[in-house]
């Protein structure tokens, strides 16, 4: 009823002629509120329908108007909500149905995501039809543009990006909403919080960083500025809608979590349902994370992937603490134990995602990411000061429902390993945002700033990561409750030998531990990496054995339903060897090398046992860019290596003039020849050829394909026990922890 | 006979101790002076001034403005003899602060590289005394060096038959 009213209004209004050098979404916003004085037309080129619209003005409008609308809605919904459910909660008489409000508020937030994705297609319409009559299209875009970076551009920019994140948002709400049937009390919890947070993101699109704003002057550029040629790049088209499906799908979690504090939600189901959720959310964040990592490295030619810059270490401290909170939710589901922790858990995750967002985009801290420096971060430092003050006052409030059931009963027990595990984890959040903030800690104390560069973070970082190493071995290792010493003698033994005997092996090869901290490091990677290797593996020989035993089935078939039994937990195992085998990645990083060298056709140059000849340099032009590149032939001991020649390029693009380097890289499991062209020497004017020999680079790349299928096993069901092949063993008075370890019945 | 002796042990095996002592100060000499390795050592310590948040050696900026002026810096400093500390004042002098990669090790600073040592070690500390503490309340059901399996107390059974009923059936639900 309410919304046909609006809608009215909107409907009468459309009708004003729009100056096209007015803001669009403004200028709606205006004729929803406003009795505008008629606007005066400055251009007649553009041919305009009866209504009065040109087709770019139409789109821009229906852009600004799909916000609106979707604002008022997700409004509704956080009000209607809001109230429906403080009726509900109090009882007695009440004007209206409460229980019929909340239905129409959850259809609400069903149409944001209507609105939202209308607005989201006029943006990407507007890309691909090179609508520059938008501001943020000639921004981000060009004419000669490929397809897929049109597309790129929806979140190339900040307001497509923050259009990204409201889409998404809505489209996570979206399917809380649609399966309400589950709990419709604990979903209307969530889904009137979630309205807050899309409330957040459409105000900000609405008044703060418009996405549809029209140019300046009102007369559209014959071209657009074109995209940063840093994002022209396939995989800027995934990385960033990863991140952002990983930073909203928190969002989720939040708020159940959320919801069922407020409502006093009896029992742990509330994390039943979301686990799933938060394993999604991981499971994205994760992939983006590395993706951009991927990124980088093959596009910004520095010769790493990973530069501690305040943006991938915003990604980084939400995936810290939701990965401890994917831990630590264990123990509330299986010994109903640190509910506070999880709650805050849960919450810390979510404010790290707008803290980092705010951090960035409101210029605190200087980033190589292109929208900082922004005013936008004043809206989020009140969005994070609200949400902050609505999970205290809750927990102060609710405090008494959170009590643990049970507490620790042994240090050597898998509960005290998590509680280690996620100490850990914290702890190197707090050191990555401690750096982050450090610089402007520092200005406001001695009046300078400081740099916190990688120097710092290596030091810092790198044992706390390795002690987390360590941990992902033990944890496994361990029984709930308490392990026994003739257990933790069985399950420990292996993996030792295998420290000792890889430590052994590397000192006797060649490795120096005393020549430099990053060797040392890399030797205890080394070896704890095989010491966890072995224990995550004999824990898979170990369970496949016995169902092996009880089924007569051969050890292949056996692990196979031993993983179909309890997916969850050896699904965690599988993302488990995926971390060992990223950390081995890490350790190649001290035995870097690099050569630099001007190169004349038929010169050379050597980098560990490559060799690298100069072919020719040339220079090529199309629509988009002009490029130079060198062809160099590799050769390892006299023979070459490769049948084509490695082509490291600079491009110059068209539109914005901006230079990029175009990695040529020649990856192997041991290492990355890595070549780049610098530009021309000054003197010579010949191109200067830098050539990285990285070892181990494409095992990060393996772990990660190998982190995400154990992510995907774990998110499938398990077998049902009934249906399973395997009895699972009848308890009896002498049934042990480790036995039910072996047989996959615990995480 | 004896004297003759020493004599010739030491004319014997002066020369090459001789050679050797030689040897090894011309190497210790020309490791010190490596400009190659000091260039590197001190250009890890430095960043790009240009605005791109990347170590000086690692700014690949096309036609970067601050990059080759830094560095033609650098290598003027070592070829100078100036030791490192005055080449990275230098640096701090001209362009502040922020031109060293990592903040250094005295003064305010120091809290830099305290802070994030200090935070997990006295999390650490205090989580472990949580625990010792949450032990020492319990009633003693299960001891960390007693085996689950010896004779579990009926409470136990019971708790564990719980859990195994609770784990089996929750799994494929959830």
């Amino acid at each position: 009823m309410h919304f046909t009213v609006l809608l009215a209004t909107f409907v009468s209004h459309c009708k004003i002629n729009i100056d096209r050098s007015d803001n669009a979404n403004r200028l709606a916003l205006h004729m929803l509120f406003v009795r505008l004085p008629a606007p005066v037309r400055k251009s007649k080129e553009i041919p305009r329908t009866r209504a009065g619209w040109s087709d770019t003005e139409f789109m821009a409008a229906f852009g600004s108007f799909a916000l609106l609308i979707g604002l008022v809605l997700a409004a509704y919904n956080l009000f209607a909500g809001g109230i429906a459910l403080r009726l509900i909660a109090v009882g007695g008489p009440a004007r209206v149905n409460p229980e019929k409000m909340a239905e129409t508020a959850r259809k609400a937030g069903i149409a944001t995501f209507v609105t939202v994705t209308a607005a989201a297609f006029a943006l990407v319409w507007a890309a691909f039809h090179n609508d520059f009559s938008i501001e943020y299209i000639v921004e981000h875009s060009n004419i000669a543009l490929p397809a897929p970076y049109k597309f790129a551009a929806l979140w190339s920019g900040q307001e497509g990006s923050l259009l990204l994140w409201s889409w998404l948002l809505a489209a996570y709400g979206f399917v809380l909403r649609l399966t309400h049937k589950s709990d419709v009390k604990l979903h209307a919890y969530a889904g009137t919080i979630l309205a807050a947070v899309q409330v957040f993101f459409l105000l900000l699109l609405n008044f703060a960083a418009p996405p549809f704003s029209l140019v300046r002057g009102g007369i559209a550029p014959p071209d657009g500025n074109g995209l940063n040629p840093l994002l022209q790049y396939p995989e800027m088209v995934i990385h960033p809608p990863m991140l952002y499906l990983g930073y909203v799908g928190f969002t989720i979690p939040f708020t159940f979590a959320l919801g069922a504090l407020m409502m006093r939600y009896p029992g742990e189901k509330w994390i039943h349902t979301t686990r799933r959720w938060t394993m999604v959310a991981w499971m994205f964040l994760t992939c983006g994370i590395f993706l951009g990592m991927h990124w980088a490295y093959a596009v910004l030619g520095w010769g790493g992937y990973w530069g501690w810059d305040p943006v991938e270490n915003a990604s980084l401290m939400p995936w810290l603490t939701g990965t401890a909170f994917l831990h630590s939710v264990m123990m509330q589901e299986k010994r109903g134990m640190m509910k506070q922790w999880n709650v805050w858990l849960i919450f810390s995750t979510f404010l790290l995602s707008i803290l980092g967002t705010m951090l960035t985009r409101a210029g605190l801290v200087s980033s190589v990411h292109a929208f900082a420096q922004s005013s936008i971060g004043n809206w989020f430092v009140a969005f994070l000061v609200i949400i902050l003050a609505v999970c205290i006052f809750t927990y102060i409030l609710q405090r008494d429902h959170l009590k643990s059931e049970h507490h620790l009963e042994s240090l050597v027990s898998r509960e005290s390993s998590f509680m280690f595990n996620n100490l850990i984890l914290l702890a190197a959040c707090f050191t990555i945002l401690w750096g982050t903030l450090f610089p402007v800690i520092s200005e406001y104390v001695q009046g300078s700033k400081v740099t916190m560069g990688a120097p710092w973070y290596n030091q810092v970082t790198v044992p706390i990561g390795i002690f987390l190493l360590f941990l992902t071995g033990i944890g496994p290792l361990l029984a709930w409750r308490a392990s026994s010493f003739r257990g933790l003698r069985r399950n420990f033994i292996l993996p030792i030998i295998a420290f000792v005997v890889t430590a052994i092996v590397l000192l006797a090869v060649g490795l120096k531990p005393w020549t430099s901290e990053g060797v040392f490091y890399s030797l205890m990677t080394f070896s704890l990496a095989t010491a966890v290797s072995t224990a995550v593996l004999s824990e898979f020989f170990r369970g496949a054995n016995v169902v092996h035993r009880q089924t007569g089935k051969n050890l292949a078939a056996a692990t196979l339903l031993l993983i179909r039994r309890n997916t969850r937990r050896y699904g965690g195992y599988i993302v488990h060897l995926g971390l060992v085998i990223i950390f081995i990645g890490f350790a190649g990083i001290p035995f870097n090398r690099s050569a630099e060298q001007a190169m004349a056709p038929g010169d050379t140059m050597n980098v560990g046992p490559y060799t690298l000849k100069n072919l020719g340099n040339t220079q090529e032009s199309n629509a988009n860019y002009d490029t130079e590149f060198s062809l160099l032939d590799v050769y390892e001991n006299g023979k070459k290596v490769l049948n084509q020649p490695m082509a490291p390029e600079k491009r110059v693009y068209a539109a914005s003039g901006t230079p990029q380097t175009m990695v040529a890289n020649h990856s192997t499991l041991r290492w990355d020849l890595y070549v780049i062209y610098e530009g021309r020497d000054a003197t010579t004017d010949l191109p200067i050829i830098k050539a990285f020999l990285n070892p181990l680079v494409s095992w990060i790349w393996i772990g990660l394909a190998i982190m995400v299928f154990g992510t995907l096993v774990a998110l499938v069901p398990s077998l049902n026990p009934s249906r399973a092949a395997v009895t699972v063993v009848k308890p009896s008075p002498a049934v042990t922890a480790e036995a039910m370890n072996a047989v996959g019945s615990g995480d | 006979m004896l004297t003759s002796h020493r004599n010739s042990w030491f004319s014997r095996f002066a020369r090459p101790m001789q050679a050797i002592a030689v040897a090894v100060l011309v190497c210790l000499s020309l490791a010190a002076t490596d400009t190659g390795d000091r260039f590197h050592k001190l250009g890890d310590k430095l960043m790009c001034t240009c605005g791109c948040a990347q170590m000086l050696l690692g700014c690949d900026h096309y036609g970067c403005p601050s990059r080759g002026e830094e560095m033609d810096r650098l290598r003027t400093g070592i070829a100078s003899g100036q030791d490192d500390a005055t080449i990275l004042q230098g640096f701090v002098q001209e362009y502040g602060m922020v031109v060293l990669s990592a903040p250094p090790t005295k003064g305010f600073n120091l809290v830099a590289w305290i802070m994030p040592f200090a935070v997990s070690i006295l999390a650490l500390g205090g989580t472990a005394l949580l625990v010792r503490n949450w032990i020492r309340q319990q009633p003693k059901l299960v001891s960390a060096d007693s085996s689950v399996s010896a004779t579990p107390s009926p409470t136990v059974d019971s708790d564990m038959r719980e859990r195994i009923r609770r784990e089996t059936n929750t799994e494929g639900e959830v």
